[in-house]
């Protein structure tokens, strides 16, 4: 897994709330594998018609937005579906980061084992972030994980994220590897487990 | 520090073997699910070279991607190729499948109880976010991603962080044609579809103690839609009457000392909960949603909201635009909504009570508008044809069809068209859900029957005057 530190990038204002997972990538592109290609569909239907054309409008169809490595959404991003493909969608379309003021918690793990950053601001912060994306999109937003600080037009806005979370980003942290360092805790759980639990062991 | 412990408490504590300083423990997974769509996991498995650590603790099961008409050949290849797949993962890992021809076949969240493989106790996870379903036997299950079904196909186990404790109290008798589903969409339009993020919730009160099972189960499904962790029931006599029997359950001596074990498994009187919410079965009334998260659900004797007279603005934006995408007008009657087709299915409404909930209303009835009935697994089916309830639907003009999560989901090919309005048993409402451009509102299966023979949404009391229900 790729190392998140810093990011100094362009943000789209995606200013939506309640983007679940079946926004971010619909049910009937589950079936493509991630080496076959899904940042194409990336919030599929959100941007494009029944035709398939992108919508005017949608903030990730404008020019100044296309590129952006960062978006900055409502409440609840994410909620839903426990689909890890719906992360696959985001980092394979060059995004890093996504900000809002609360994550669904299957999709924030998911983001955290792939590298991508979900960064938790205040509503207000939101909403002053969004505004300043929509006034300045040229500008770029910096990211500083260690210190947890958005920088952004002049104001500086703190983030929130879970300590272990952060930690795995900062490092790149392989949660396997660290687990099969546990290998002789795991085997003496579950010889104790199973002399106390036996029902639960089925052969 | 307290000896008082909730129910969850006892549950993580049992399967605790790493704390580490920043709260991550190490939990044991005692059971594990994987479906067609775990295809992700098994390719990062076979990347890193690894292997499958317990596979008599992991189940594979075909259910989303299963068609449910004309099953012998599948039409579509791409669905085929997703069926196969597990087929081979499973055979490769030498993993116990419950496959497209296996009589036990069915979705994972029903099939799990209905086969004795959830019990009491146990933690146990699937990819898939509804896995929080096997919470009402007071187990602690829950949904993860790709990444950590790969981490628990190869470990058997897997890094949590403990959630916050919130208790919801349902008290009262509830009435006649009232159910979970109610008490769910009641719970989530009170609190949000994100209410209990980071929580986990133990369901608790009178009211919940005389759920059955099928009931509890719905409950602790739907607790996902208000964004908790989990959900959970403490087992009880219910709970044991309903294990005892089943294929992968204990047996004899075995069974008694789980028994016992189980009777330890409920909150301590003075156990502490970060968050109370309470509710009185006496004001849970048949209840609909009108909008794109569960969240906005409203009893059906109300009518659609009105973003002009929201003071949120962004409350009224979100109005605006489900309105919107619903095709709804502000102020309208929901027993107005007209229907363009119903389904009953879906692993929160689809087992044999649900069914016969429907059917105690179509019964000697005719739908209005076309429909879809897929049981939760083939022995529901089995059973409900028993029952005679397949040829209630069958009469009333409703499809009678395998067992599997169709239209829930949409990827088996079971789709509402763009544009038509569904009246649904499932879980989500969300934009597209059922299929692009599709409208959903979800209900209990008797309310799904209501608007059935209505042709537009209605109140299921209606249906059941006189009637044994």
């Amino acid at each position: 897994m790729e190392k998140f530190t810093t990011l100094s990038a362009i943000a789209c204002p995606l200013g939506l709330a309640n983007v679940d997972t079946d926004q971010i990538l619909p049910a009937r592109f589950l079936k493509i594998a991630r080496a076959d290609g899904l940042g194409r569909h990336l919030l599929h239907d959100l941007r494009r018609d029944e035709a398939g054309n992108e919508r005017p409008g949608f903030p990730l169809n404008e020019p100044q937005w296309r590129e952006a490595k960062i978006l900055v959404a409502g409440r609840n991003f994410g909620g839903g579906s426990s689909r890890e493909a719906a992360v696959y969608a985001i980092y394979d379309s060059g995004i890093r980061c996504v900000i809002a003021p609360s994550f669904g918690d299957i999709f924030s793990e998911n983001a955290t084992k792939n590298g991508l950053l979900t960064a938790i601001v205040s509503q207000a912060d939101a909403d002053a972030m969004t505004a300043a994306l929509v006034r300045e999109p040229g500008r770029a937003m910096t990211i500083d994980l260690e210190r947890q600080t958005i920088a952004h037009a002049g104001a500086t806005y703190p983030f929130a994220i879970d300590p272990s979370r952060r930690e795995r980003l900062l490092k790149g942290l392989d949660d396997i590897g660290l687990t099969m360092g546990y290998a002789d805790r795991i085997a003496a759980f579950r010889t104790r487990d199973r002399a106390l639990h036996g029902w639960k062991y089925l052969s | 520090m307290t000896d008082a412990h909730t129910l969850f408490d006892k549950v993580w504590a049992e399967h605790e073997i790493v704390r580490q300083d920043n709260g991550e423990c190490l939990l044991w997974i005692d059971r594990h699910f994987v479906h067609e769509g775990s295809f992700h996991a098994f390719n990062q498995v076979k990347a890193r070279g690894g292997t499958v650590a317990e596979p008599g603790l992991t189940f594979g099961v075909a259910d989303h991607y299963v068609p449910t008409r004309h099953r012998r050949e599948i039409a579509n290849p791409d669905i085929a190729r997703m069926v196969a797949l597990l087929k081979e993962n499973a055979g490769t890992h030498e993993i116990t499948l419950f496959g497209l021809d296996d009589p036990r076949q069915g979705i994972v969240h029903v099939i799990g109880p209905e086969q004795g493989l959830t019990l009491p106790g146990l933690v146990i996870v699937c990819g898939d976010s509804h896995t929080s379903t096997h919470g009402a036997f007071g187990a602690l299950s829950f949904g993860i991603g790709a990444s950590e079904v790969a981490h628990v196909l190869m470990t058997q186990t897997l890094w949590q962080k403990k959630p916050k404790r919130m208790r919801v109290t349902v008290d009262g008798a509830l009435a006649e044609g009232i159910g979970a589903k109610d008490i769910a969409l009641t719970l989530i339009a009170r609190i949000g579809a994100d209410g209990a993020q980071g929580h986990a919730i133990e369901f608790a009160g009178s009211t919940i103690r005389n759920l059955s099972m099928e009931g509890r189960l719905t409950l602790c499904n739907m607790s996902i839609e208000a964004g908790a962790r989990c959900g959970m029931v403490a087992p009880d006599e219910t709970t044991l009457a309903y294990v005892r029997g089943r294929p992968f359950a204990p047996q004899g001596d075995m069974l008694d000392r789980a028994a016992q074990h189980w009777q330890t498994l409920h909150s301590d009187a003075d156990a502490a909960f970060e968050r109370e919410v309470t509710l009185a079965a006496a004001d849970v009334v048949p209840i609909v949603t009108w909008g794109i998260t569960p969240a906005d659900a409203l009893p059906i004797d109300g009518a659609v909201p009105d973003p002009a007279r929201e003071s949120n603005p962004a409350r009224a934006t979100q109005i605006a635009e489900a309105i919107d995408y619903m095709g709804l007008t502000p102020g309208q009657k929901l027993t107005d909504v007209r229907i363009d087709r119903v389904f009953i299915g879906s692993c929160t409404n689809s087992r044999i009570e649900d069914l016969r909930a429907a059917a105690a209303i179509l019964a000697g009835r005719t739908s209005k508008v076309p429909g879809l009935v897929s049981p939760g697994s083939t022995s529901v089916k089995r059973q409900a044809e028993d029952e005679g309830l397949d040829r209630i639907f069958r009469t009333a003009g409703l499809e009678w069809a395998e067992s599997g999560c169709s239209m829930c989901v949409g990827i088996n090919g079971d789709l509402v068209p763009p544009g038509e309005r569904c009246a649904s048993s499932t879980n989500r409402n969300f934009r597209g859900r059922q299929g692009p451009g599709a409208r959903t509102h979800i209900m209990s299966p008797a309310m799904v029957a209501a608007a059935a023979v209505s042709g537009h949404l209605a109140d299921a009391r209606v249906f059941l005057a006189g009637r044994k229900g």
